[in-house]
């Protein structure tokens, strides 16, 4: 019989969409990496260069897809790891707040830079 | 059917001497997803400096926009580029322990999870050592 060692409790939406997200974040991380430091160079990134690449539907549409997975990975993950802390109660409804209103002004803020960065708006 | 691992609280670090490759990786990946998490917040927080940027300044023709000045103002930090190498460090082995949690969560390869956690450390490692060059170009 096949322990399991995930800290995530098995068929809950969270746990699905956690391992979904994980799969599209392992190409789309590897892929910012390479092309922001190894295709273009960070230190030679101008707002012209981000404004062409941002201005390609695809290129905008994987960023912002990017940014949406993102986000919910890393909410979720920090709430996960602080349930397996023992967080209970009116403390975990609290976190549980706090972190989905940090996930959502992440999302906004980081769709309004998607916006300033391409000519598409 | 699966079972349920009591690891205990893996905040007891008195006890490290006692953690299997498995904890340590377990570990590692809530460290590595803590950093990635807050470095997403500061991401987004330093290409802010794209908003209110004007595309038809001269400004931007000429690179001494703020958002431009910024970015290429950071890159300029030794400090800067030695944090952009562990960052590196850090994405890679969340991705490659990632890879090898989705493998453990369908049960492929339980049995040498623990050689895979040594694989995902060993990949991390090469993998940062060979961008180093990329990574500190024109600092030094």
């Amino acid at each position: 019989m096949a322990e399991h060692y995930s800290s995530f409790n098995r068929g809950t939406w969270r746990w699905f969409l956690q391992r979904v997200t994980a799969v599209f974040l392992i190409g789309a991380l590897a892929f910012h990496f390479v092309m922001l430091h190894f295709v273009n160079h960070a230190a030679s990134i101008t707002f012209a260069g981000t404004e062409a690449r941002m201005g390609g539907i695809l290129y905008f549409t994987l960023m912002m897809t990017f940014l949406v997975t993102a986000a919910f990975h890393g909410i979720n993950g920090v709430y996960n790891a602080l349930v397996n802390m023992g967080l209970k109660g009116t403390q975990k409804k609290a976190v549980a707040a706090i972190l989905v209103v940090a996930g959502i002004a992440l999302i906004v803020q980081g769709t309004r830079v998607a916006i300033a960065m391409s000519p598409m708006f | 059917m699966s079972q349920s691992y009591d690891r205990g609280t893996v905040e007891s670090f008195g006890r490290w001497r006692e953690f299997s490759a498995g904890m340590w990786a377990w570990i590692f990946h809530k460290l590595t997803g803590w950093i990635l998490v807050g470095y997403l917040f500061t991401h987004i927080a330093v290409l802010s400096t794209a908003i209110g940027v004007d595309p038809g300044s001269a400004a931007v023709a000429d690179g001494t926009d703020f958002y431009t000045s910024t970015l290429q103002g950071l890159e300029e930090l030794l400090i800067v580029r030695f944090l952009e190498v562990g960052l590196l460090a850090v994405a890679v082995f969340h991705i490659m322990n990632g890879i090898r949690l989705l493998f453990v969560d369908l049960g492929i390869g339980l049995t040498s999870q623990d050689k895979s956690f040594y694989a995902s450390l060993v990949l991390t490692g090469a993998i940062t050592v060979a961008s180093i060059p990329t990574f500190l170009a024109g600092v030094l």
